[in-house]
């Protein structure tokens, strides 16, 4: 079995593999990313995003910022973490470029290369998200949702639980959030032979990725 | 009368005391009167949903997708495969697409699928689908309207689609910026469908519990709109719309100094109690903001 390059190396050796060719770098690793050339720069995406006018780069800007090689700006920028995956982007492009995909797909490869902004909370969420999905093969929600509230550390977590606590209770009465997943929640049965699977799964994909 | 048979795939967050679990809960008059028997895969695992992206990538999560339609396939052959929540249906039928269009994605996730004894044959092509299109397609309009023993008279109702049970595959023959299909339900039901602009806005998704600031910006369009055009109560096809739209109403009203109290609930709460369910078959117990004039109707 291989083992996964350290973010540090991976993210040397794409920037030597690729050398200047950032566009190149994109179709080769980013899921969906042979399309980015595609872009006609019409801007629908940028006017269809709910979060658009929190986004550091709209994906218009994002798709021309790949092909003008810059590197550091689009991997390093919190923009592709602002995504809901809403869709619209997606269903009104002229070009029916996967969008959403290819900011998701980006938001990876910057993540795995270590270059994406540290402590944002979207990328907090969805890391969370996969570690709770994989560990029970299902997600834990009271799990999940503490886990959470603590990630900046206890005291901040009691304070953001206690905000919440009128709708956690509200839940629990409502049959829709149950204490009890604390201590034992819903689980597959073959929750080791899905670990398993995983790892291969990212084993083989690291490869394909130059990753590994 | 044979039943029509689906493999069933429930979802995270419909699990018994789940957040979705009332949404579950309602699906039972509602099988039982349009003779759907709905048989849950064995084993399922996660999604990987839209948010699985950041850890997963790409192979990953389509691997958590495909070790679930082998699963199907090996114990409910020829079913197509059911589910209530639009994110679970988008994974499920994305992971068949990507498979599909790609023998080399396919020859991965099998690779990878060894680690569980499982083999997804590479002409697999069995429909994922939402459970809103076995009742338009497989049921109509028309067979939905049939079983409606109690007729919600009177009551006003936004019909909200949101975003993935409308993008990016939706129902066919809908639009994305204007579906239809929730409105006709909510009149199949005997229910006045109220016009309604924020139709397919985003309620944020997952990013509601990450970034509460600019979600709750959106809920509240979701809200007031609904109290503008005078309805009763909003009807969604989606558990994280539902719990997005039901459970910040309060945190809104706390920061803005609304007084929101818009009850949300499912389309299939809507049929559960036009044909006759209680208030507990119909999930209603399940609201944290009660739906009082379907608990109305429901307690007649």
């Amino acid at each position: 079995m291989t083992t996964a390059m350290t973010t540090a190396n991976a993210n040397e050796a794409a920037v030597a593999k690729y050398k200047n060719n950032f566009l190149k770098e994109v179709e080769a690793t980013v899921e969906e990313g042979h399309w980015v050339k595609m872009c006609m720069q019409c801007g629908v995406c940028a006017g269809s995003c709910p979060f658009g006018p929190h986004w550091e780069h709209s994906p218009q800007k994002i798709f021309m910022m790949i092909r003008a090689g810059k590197r550091e700006e689009v991997l390093k920028s919190d923009a592709m973490w602002m995504c809901t995956s809403c869709y619209n982007c997606m269903v009104r492009c002229p070009r029916q470029l996967p969008i959403t995909h290819i900011m998701h797909g980006l938001a990876n490869y910057s993540y795995r290369l270590g270059l994406s902004p540290k402590g944002q909370p979207n990328q907090a969420i969805a890391k969370l998200f996969w570690d709770s999905a994989l560990k029970y093969g299902r997600v834990n929600e009271l799990k999940f949702s503490l886990a959470m509230y603590f990630r900046d550390g206890f005291v901040q977590g009691v304070k953001n639980a206690l905000a919440m606590q009128g709708v956690g209770l509200g839940l629990v009465k409502a049959g829709r959030l149950n204490p009890m997943e604390i201590i034992s929640g819903h689980t597959c049965k073959d929750t080791s032979g899905i670990h398993k699977m995983i790892a291969k799964a990212r084993e083989i994909e690291d490869r394909r990725r130059g990753l590994a | 009368m044979t039943k029509k048979q689906y493999a069933f795939y429930p979802g995270c967050s419909s699990q018994k005391g789940a957040s979705a679990a009332n949404y579950i809960t309602s699906f039972g008059v509602i099988c039982d009167k349009l003779d759907i028997q709905l048989n849950e895969i064995p084993d399922w695992n996660c999604c990987a949903a839209s948010i699985g992206y950041a850890e997963g990538g790409e192979l990953p999560r389509i691997v958590m997708g495909a070790r679930n339609l082998a699963l199907s396939d090996q114990h409910l052959p020829g079913q197509d495969i059911v589910s209530g929540c639009p994110a679970c249906w988008l994974a499920n039928r994305e992971a068949t697409e990507r498979l599909q269009h790609s023998s080399s994605l396919m020859a991965e996730a099998n690779e990878a699928l060894k680690e569980v004894s499982l083999n997804l044959r590479t002409d697999f092509n069995t429909k994922s689908r939402h459970f809103t299109e076995v009742l338009i397609e497989d049921i109509g309009y028309a067979g939905m309207k049939a079983p409606v023993i109690k007729p919600l008279d009177g009551v006003k109702i936004a019909g909200y689609v949101g975003c993935q049970a409308n993008r990016p595959y939706g129902i066919a023959g809908e639009s994305f910026e204007n579906p239809q299909y929730l409105d006709k339900m909510i009149e199949t039901c005997g229910a006045e469908a109220v016009p309604y602009d924020q139709k397919v806005t985003c309620c944020g998704g997952a990013l509601a519990f990450s970034e509460p600031e600019k979600a709750q910006a959106l809920i509240r369009n979701i809200v007031e709109s609904a109290y503008d055009h005078g309805a009763d109560l909003i009807v969604t096809p989606c558990p994280l719309c539902q719990a997005n739209v039901e459970i910040y109403q309060s945190e809104i009203n706390k920061k803005k100094g609304t007084k929101f109290n818009m009850p949300v609930v499912y389309y299939t709460q809507l049929l559960n109690v036009a044909y006759g369910g209680s208030i507990k078959e119909a999930g209603l117990d399940g609201q944290l903001i009660r739906a009082e004039k379907l608990e109305k109707i429901a307690g007649k």
